[in-house]
């Protein structure tokens, strides 16, 4: 029998062949943790023992959370990390560098192949790239410094084929809130989704990072994209699954059949197409996050709102992913199209979406975000509501003030 | 063991519900007590007692990776959490710092059962009815019962399965 592209990157890192099923230890190619998660996992580490990581170069800290700090006992946090990386040559991306999972791709830290373990749910986002990736608690992130294993069940496999051309308007993640539709918030639980399909040639990097980060919305232990179509600046092996691997239930999905998504509040799964809640008053646009603070999601922001104003009463939020995308957005006018249509700029990391701050929303705040979670509570206040869509429609509605389809503001 | 039940017999309770984000970033464990479950039942903190059991529905703790939200109902009192299902990162983070979980998905347990609970096989006694939890696998018992795993990785120095 054939194996997942899960099978064939675990039974590599365990250096013998693993089935679904299986338990096994693997070895780490990275391990990152965030300004979150990094705190209580070098705690755990000096606790178990540990000096130095088992490879200092694999070891990533980003401070992305809560930066710059808000106060001063965060302030000591982050000082703790840049102590600890300095003294152990582990590497630092600090404040204003962007959100760990756009650096992780974009400064090469994880590369097709590869097996990367990070302190935060969102590291499913690497699949994007042909790696296993997913996300552990500090305590475990603390094992792998100090091992550079970690052991895993080696999850079955849901197969996501996507057929098709997306509609003019329709952007990947309008795809990814379908896929969430129609699995569910528990549906993929211990389990990899594997990407495959005609539409993966229309795909970028940055479209398969926003497809593959949702994953843990479903459960999922990691979302995987087959490298086809997959354009990167370096070299690489393809990484395909056997013809003949077995899945644990296949999903084929026309792409060229999809509306614009909306997750209404407050579950990531309670979705609709935008027909059902069009004209919805907006009070907050926000583009931003692991899922959508790409160039090509600011850029797509700006072709919409250029020349004109945000709708009276509205307030847009947005957060590029990275220092990188930031200077980017700059030097092609981006920013000063969305910054003269009455955006407010946070600096690249992870904003408001964990609501530590940059952007708390008042009571009975409606919020239209491009993030990928709306728990009760997720962006610091439980009696605001949060709906989550792509960035068109974030850019189409913060013009209108209410929940507006793209294809009407054109 | 024996505790009071606290039952939250409700679908995908996340970790932002069990300690938002805007508590997570400190090491001052009292931080997490005081805000656990707030969202949710913004009465917990005062109800909950030492040894408490928790009860929760359906794909208990998704969401964040934050072990924070395991630490907050350790530290909270809680010695024990019962779900129909888990979240896969929050059973790991639950096992890792030494709060035991059991996964029992079909059961009908109230706030006012009296639970025996044998940990060891997994079983739980409420009355007259007995239920089995899914058994975990034998590196998560490993590591439970060395206290969590940095006192397994002080004991071991790797994973052996």
């Amino acid at each position: 029998m054939g194996q997942t592209i899960t099978e064939k990157i675990l039974s590599t890192h365990a250096g013998h062949d693993v089935k679904a099923g299986e338990l096994t230890i693997v070895d780490v190619d990275s391990a990152m943790a965030s300004d979150t998660t990094a705190p209580l996992a070098l705690k755990a580490f000096k606790e178990m023992g540990g000096v130095k990581p088992w490879n200092p170069e694999k070891t990533i800290f980003v401070i992305d959370h809560a930066a710059p700090a808000p106060n001063e006992r965060i302030a000591n946090l982050h000082k703790q990390m840049r102590e600890f990386a300095k003294r152990t040559h582990s590497i630092l991306y600090d404040e204003g560098s962007g959100i760990c999972h756009q650096i992780m791709v974009e400064e090469e830290h994880v590369k097709p192949g590869q097996l990367v373990i990070g302190a935060d749910s969102h590291s499913v986002t690497y699949g994007a790239l042909g790696a296993f990736s997913t996300g552990v608690g500090s305590t475990d992130l603390a094992a792998i410094m100090l091992t550079g294993k970690t052991w895993l069940k080696v999850p079955e496999s849901i197969q996501i084929i996507l057929n098709g051309k997306p509609n003019p308007g329709i952007t990947a993640k309008d795809i990814i809130l379908e896929i969430v539709g129609r699995i569910g918030l528990n549906g993929a639980t211990y389990k990899s989704l594997e990407y495959s399909g005609t539409t993966l040639n229309t795909l970028s990097l940055g479209d398969r990072m926003t497809i593959a980060n949702m994953a843990v919305e479903m459960g999922g232990k990691s979302g995987l994209f087959e490298t086809t179509g997959l354009k990167l600046p370096y070299d690489f092996e393809p990484v395909l699954p056997d013809p003949d691997a077995e899945y644990s239930q296949s999903i084929i999905i026309d792409v060229s059949t999809i509306r614009p998504k909306i997750a209404k509040p407050h579950s990531p799964d309670n979705i609709c197409d935008i027909d059902d809640v069009i004209g919805t008053k907006i009070d907050m646009a926000f583009i931003g996050t692991c899922t959508n603070g790409r160039l090509e999601d600011l850029q797509l922001a700006s072709s919409i709102m250029k020349g004109k104003q945000l709708a009276p009463n509205v307030r847009m939020l947005i957060t590029p992913a990275s220092r990188n995308i930031l200077n980017q957005a700059m030097a092609d006018g981006t920013m000063n199209v969305l910054s003269e249509a009455g955006a407010t700029f946070i600096p690249p990391g992870c904003g408001p979406c964990v609501g530590t701050h940059l952007g708390i929303p008042g009571n009975d705040d409606v919020i239209l975000s491009t993030a990928n979670r709306n728990f009760p509570g997720r962006m610091g206040n439980p009696n605001s509501n949060v709906f989550l869509a792509s960035p068109a429609v974030v850019a189409a509605s913060a013009l209108t003030g209410v929940i507006t389809d793209p294809k009407e503001n054109k | 063991m024996v505790g009071n039940v606290h039952l939250y017999d409700i679908d995908n309770i996340d970790t932002d519900r069990i300690i938002p984000g805007k508590y997570t970033k400190t090491l001052d464990m009292s931080t997490f007590a005081n805000h656990c479950l707030e969202d949710l039942d913004p009465d917990f903190k005062n109800k909950v007692q030492q040894g408490d059991i928790l009860v929760g529905g359906w794909n208990f703790g998704c969401g964040s990776s934050r072990e924070q939200a395991p630490i907050a109902l350790k530290v909270s009192g809680i010695s024990i959490v019962i779900a129909r299902s888990f979240s896969r990162i929050f059973y790991r983070n639950a096992i890792n710092i030494g709060l035991p979980i059991l996964e029992i998905p079909e059961h009908n347990i109230s706030n006012d059962s009296r639970l025996l609970i044998e940990l060891e096989s997994g079983k739980v006694v409420d009355g007259n009815t007995k239920y089995s939890s899914t058994p975990l696998p034998q590196i998560m018992i490993d590591i439970l019962n060395a206290g969590g795993l940095v006192s397994y990785l002080k004991n071991h120095k790797t994973y052996s399965l």
